[in-house]
């Protein structure tokens, strides 16, 4: 069953006379409980496909669906219940002036849900905080604990959907590793469906069974995670997001997939 | 008592609450980070100079009957222009009045300008500017070209303008000053909410699905409000300068009630004879203006965010 599908997507900038078309004619589907990647370089757009289906960019053309129904272009209460994003950098997607007990009490407030505190408690719990943390700022936590505080917050609403706007490229190496296991464990055990933004096949690879690469506004190739492990690519782009890749060293691309 | 004591004395349990890495609740941690801002303040001397000036005007303004060694309004004929001494300690005015006497109730007037304008002001400045800034487009350029009409008068022209139609008088020049003193908090405000829209959390709180009105008040304007309180602060100096201008003029506090400007602009005439009579309102004012400016600066710098 399809949880996200996005079809014919069609984003532009500028004024009308020198309009730039961010992203052309994109399309793709994710299955429930799966997690699609979507690569490219710096600029290919591939945030802006992950904005306009967050709802932050209301200005594109083609349509999002979820579980097969179209969504209007501006978002309601309702689907951010389901739907919900991860920041690329946990140092500026928390409000510094509030404790971490805030910043995931704030939805519950917004959508007015019974039993908040208990939803805060076990979001921080899901992932690895314990209350010790509940009441800290975020200029007292690290980038990791930072990141694992956007992540419960997201979760604090219970989504079926989880956009993941290059969740661990602001982070340490060793702390990269920790928050993409705790993403994959996340799936499995709440059953939730990841669209993964990222310009590194190694952390695509880590998490997705599926990927999309972007160029230049297009998607131009997609490829299984298989595909991808044993390098049968035909276009350019994603040779190059290799290398680019391998250079970083090869071990970093995991050997066996995980789950 | 030896030197190399090395046990310290052990902390008292609110310090100890202040101090825990492991709050138990909203209220705690806030009262935390307010005490580590305390901290930081009490390590600048010259903030410390500014808030104990503040405290001495609130101090004289409470105990201003029991400070006061004559009737403020009370006319002595025969004890005119008379130069300090043990009797009348800062001398007296041109109609026998006590000048410390006069300095002490005044300062009630000063300081109920100053305090109203900011109650005016701050709040009048934070919601029209963070409104402004985040909401961006058609009420951006709205709010904001009220706003340049308001800039385009100089403050205290404008203030006259207003004390003359409404009358003389405390109130109205409070209303007078608040007018005028609004524009450059809420484009401050403005200019903090213009960056902050663009930020992340407020992406992420966006994605929560909250109304806009929420995010400014929730979210907006508590990162506004550091700045906003130093910004005002800064001007209380000028505000307390406009108000003995208009005091100067005949436009604020009426005689025979003493304020400070009036009390300058009366002495002027005898200003090179008998100079306590504009020496000391004058050094009064200066006082005040300069104490709010240290206080300002002090808080500009305990309240940077990047401090934690």
């Amino acid at each position: 069953m399809i949880e996200l599908e996005v079809r014919d997507l069609t984003v532009a900038f500028g004024p009308e006379r020198q309009r730039v078309r961010a992203v052309e004619d994109v399309s793709f589907a994710i299955a429930r409980g799966a997690c699609f990647g979507l690569v490219g370089e710096s600029g290919c757009g591939k945030s802006t496909v992950l904005r306009v289906i967050a709802g932050l960019n209301r200005d594109y053309g083609g349509t999002v669906s979820l579980r097969g129904t179209p969504v209007p272009p501006r978002r309601d209460k309702a689907y951010y219940k389901r739907v919900q994003m991860v920041f690329q950098d946990p140092y500026g997607s928390l409000h510094p002036g509030k404790t971490v007990y805030s910043q995931i009490m704030g939805p519950m407030l917004v959508h007015k849900l019974a039993g908040a505190e208990q939803r805060v408690d076990r979001a921080l719990e899901a992932v690895g905080l314990g209350t010790a943390f509940r009441f800290r700022y975020p200029h007292q936590l690290s980038g990791g604990q930072r990141q694992r505080v956007a992540i419960a917050r997201a979760l604090a609403l219970e989504p079926e959907v989880l956009l993941l706007d290059e969740p661990t490229s602001a982070l340490d190496v060793s702390v990269q590793a920790e928050i993409l296991n705790l993403l994959a464990d996340l799936r499995e055990r709440e059953g939730l469906t990841y669209l993964l933004v990222s310009h590194d096949l190694a952390v695509i690879a880590h998490l997705c069974e599926e990927l999309a690469v972007m160029d230049r506004g297009r998607i131009v190739e997609a490829l299984t995670r298989d595909q991808l492990v044993r390098g049968e690519t035909k276009v350019d782009s994603t040779r190059r997001l290799l290398e680019a890749s391998e250079e970083l060293g090869e071990d970093r691309l995991p050997p066996e997939a995980p789950r | 008592m030896s030197v190399c004591d090395t046990t310290t004395p052990k902390r008292p349990r609110w310090r100890a609450w202040l101090e825990t890495d492991t709050p138990q609740s909203v209220r705690q941690a806030s009262l935390q980070e307010t005490w580590r801002k305390v901290l930081y303040f009490r390590s600048q001397p010259l903030g410390m100079i500014g808030l104990a000036l503040l405290l001495l005007l609130l101090f004289v303004v409470v105990f201003a009957p029991l400070l006061a060694t004559h009737n403020p309004i009370a006319q002595d004929l025969d004890a005119r222009l008379l130069p300090p001494s043990a009797q009348y300690w800062l001398g007296t005015d041109h109609l026998g009045r006590d000048v410390y006497s006069r300095i002490v109730y005044g300062a009630r007037t000063t300081l109920r300008i100053a305090v109203l304008v900011a109650i005016i002001v701050a709040p009048l400045g934070l919601v029209i500017g963070a409104t402004a800034g985040y909401l961006g487009g058609i009420v951006d350029e709205i709010l904001m070209r009220i706003t340049d009409v308001f800039l385009a008068f100089p403050g205290l022209i404008l203030a006259l303008g207003f004390a003359a139609a409404l009358g003389p008088g405390v109130d109205n020049a409070i209303i007078a000053i608040a007018l005028t003193a609004w524009p450059p908090i809420a484009r401050l405000a403005r200019a903090e909410a213009l960056t902050i829209r663009q930020a992340d959390y407020i992406a992420a709180v966006r994605l929560q699905g909250a109304s806009a009105a929420r995010i400014i008040v929730r979210h907006v304007m508590p990162v506004c409000l550091p700045s906003v309180t130093v910004r005002v602060t800064l001007n209380m100096a000028g505000v307390i300068l406009t108000a003995a201008g208009l005091g100067f003029l005949g436009l604020g506090a009426q005689p025979p009630w003493p304020e400070w400007g009036a009390m300058v602009a009366v002495g002027r005439q005898f200003m090179f004879d008998y100079p306590w009579v504009v020496a000391a309102p004058g050094l009064a004012i200066a006082a005040i203006s300069l104490a709010f400016n240290l206080l300002g600066d002090a808080l500009r710098d305990t309240l940077d965010p990047r401090i934690g």
